[in-house]
């Protein structure tokens, strides 16, 4: 059998293990708690095979492009020994992929639903979407900015807990001064910022910065990107909820 | 051809959100690295795997499993399945009648996040840079019951009606006293794990579940109340995998201990 094939093989049932719980979930609680018959069962059955085919094809695409291509730039990067370029690059790529991410998108329509709602805007359609445009540059901003602290604190190698602490006070002290209409919708938007293009490549950047920099360590230095994009959303969030 | 409507319109998404990411890299190989790109053809196929890929999963998704737990999560969270089948007692319910949400709130938590594909991306990482002192599907599972966990919580959380600050600010606290003292090697990953949870598959589901609480439990207000499950869910994973390092450290110790 032909090796790549083989690889493709062992890659989708690898795929089709990780979704088992779903069908799992999904299928007890149709059957035995709501006692509903599944209409249009062959259609979940369809969408059900391109999602293990989609994942299969993803975790291929992943290490052959976007892992390999973003560990070799931090390493050219770190190695060109630019720290303007490598910090235009860390910002730029958190800001980039933020702007565009569609779940970011959707949660800011809803913010803005939420702001006209308890009266903070006005109700109609151009201020609504002023505000939604207006959070997404803010959360885009604030995600370049995370990642190039995070670059930063990887190259000065400082332990991570003290910037986590640091963004966790500043969550408390917003918390305290935010309006309440947009607290819970901030504390969410840490979450949704970092879609499953991002985190590869944020994840590439970090360990091949922490691999390519002599006296750093690819494990406690190169992660902790993530981290920083999902905590100062939260902060900027609200604090945009303050000024609007 | 209705399916081919729909691949159409979830490559155009996912394409949208990929130009921003692949404009950045080769503007940066052309302007400052300046040296061709190893193994271009390799790369640009991978890319194109994961565009398909990608597509392909959210079309899945869309045709396949939201609509079925977007609906479910309604049903459940429906006052008069909760009670039963009466009607007219919402105003009586108590929360624990509303058991089958919690369990729901578990199972589905656990099962999105196993097949979240940006967790699996940071999970072959970590067992790829430690040399397999992490293993992908220990963190794997270790993420997927703190995302469990705090989905139920969560979900207890919109039914009960306390303020979202008072856990999450308790959940920083426990953070901070655990990562005084896990191992030093885990802290940025288990940071990271908060974030990659709540991804593609995670946040349409668990979103949809807390709105249909939220609107569903008298007193509370879908627009402030329904938000707030994803926060948790990227909050206790954190404390998850920390516990979990922690723990097999010790159980390595106490056998060594005995044996020693």
């Amino acid at each position: 059998m032909n090796e790549s094939f083989r690889g493709f093989l062992h890659t989708l049932s690898g795929s089709l293990r990780d979704l088992t719980p779903i069908i799992i979930v999904v299928g007890f609680f149709q059957t035995m708690i709501l006692q509903q018959p599944v209409e249009d069962l062959s259609e979940i059955a369809v969408g059900l095979f391109l999602v293990v085919l989609g994942l299969t094809f993803f975790i291929y695409g992943l290490e052959m492009g976007l892992f390999p291509i973003g560990e070799e730039m931090a390493e050219a990067l770190a190695k060109k020994g630019s720290l303007p370029w490598l910090m235009a690059f860390s910002f730029l790529l958190g800001f980039g992929t933020t702007i565009a991410e569609p779940a970011l998108i959707l949660v800011a329509g809803e913010a803005a639903e939420v702001a006209a709602a308890g009266g903070m805007i006005g109700d109609g359609d151009a201020e609504k979407q002023a505000y939604a445009d207006g959070l997404r540059y803010t959360i885009a901003f604030s995600v370049g900015l995370a990642i190039l602290v995070g670059v930063v604190r990887i190259l000065k190698g400082w332990p991570i807990q003290y910037l986590i602490i640091a963004g966790y006070l500043g969550v408390v002290v917003m918390t305290l001064f935010a309006p309440d209409e947009i607290i819970g919708l901030a504390y969410d938007t840490g979450g949704v910022t970092t879609g499953p293009v991002t985190v590869p490549l944020v994840t590439a950047l970090g360990v091949g910065l922490a691999s390519s920099i002599r006296g750093r360590n690819p494990m406690t230095d190169g992660f902790g990107l993530i981290a920083f994009a999902s905590l100062t959303p939260m902060i900027f969030v609200m604090g945009y909820g303050m000024i609007v | 051809m209705e399916l081919l409507a729909l691949f159409q319109q979830s490559l155009l998404s996912t394409l949208g959100d990929m130009i921003p990411i692949v404009t950045i890299i080769f503007g940066f190989q052309l302007l400052a690295i300046r040296r061709p790109v190893h193994n271009l053809k390799q790369v640009v196929i991978g890319f194109f795997y994961a565009l398909l890929g990608l597509s392909l999963f959210l079309m899945g998704l869309e045709q396949a499993i939201f609509p079925l737990g977007e609906q479910m999560a309604r049903q459940l969270s429906d006052p008069d399945f909760i009670s039963g089948g009466i009607s007219g007692v919402a105003e009586q319910l108590q929360w624990q009648d509303y058991k089958w949400v919690y369990l729901f709130a578990a199972a589905i938590g656990f099962s999105t996040t196993i097949a979240e594909p940006s967790l699996l991306a940071v999970a072959t990482k970590a067992e790829d840079v430690s040399g397999g002192v992490v293993s992908a599907g220990g963190l794997r599972i270790a993420v997927a019951i703190g995302v469990s966990v705090g989905i139920t919580l969560g979900a207890w959380r919109i039914v009960v009606g306390i303020p979202l600050y008072y856990f999450i600010v308790s959940g920083y606290i426990v953070v901070m006293v655990q990562t005084y003292f896990a191992p030093k090697f885990i802290t940025a990953l288990a940071y990271d794990s908060g974030g990659v949870t709540t991804s593609i598959v995670t946040v349409p589901l668990v979103a949809a579940l807390g709105l249909g609480l939220a609107s569903s439990v008298p007193g509370r207000n879908p627009l402030m109340d329904g938000f707030g499950l994803i926060a948790f869910a990227s909050l206790f994973p954190i404390i998850a995998v920390l516990g979990y390092v922690q723990l097999s450290g010790w159980m390595a110790q106490r056998d060594a201990n005995r044996d020693g």
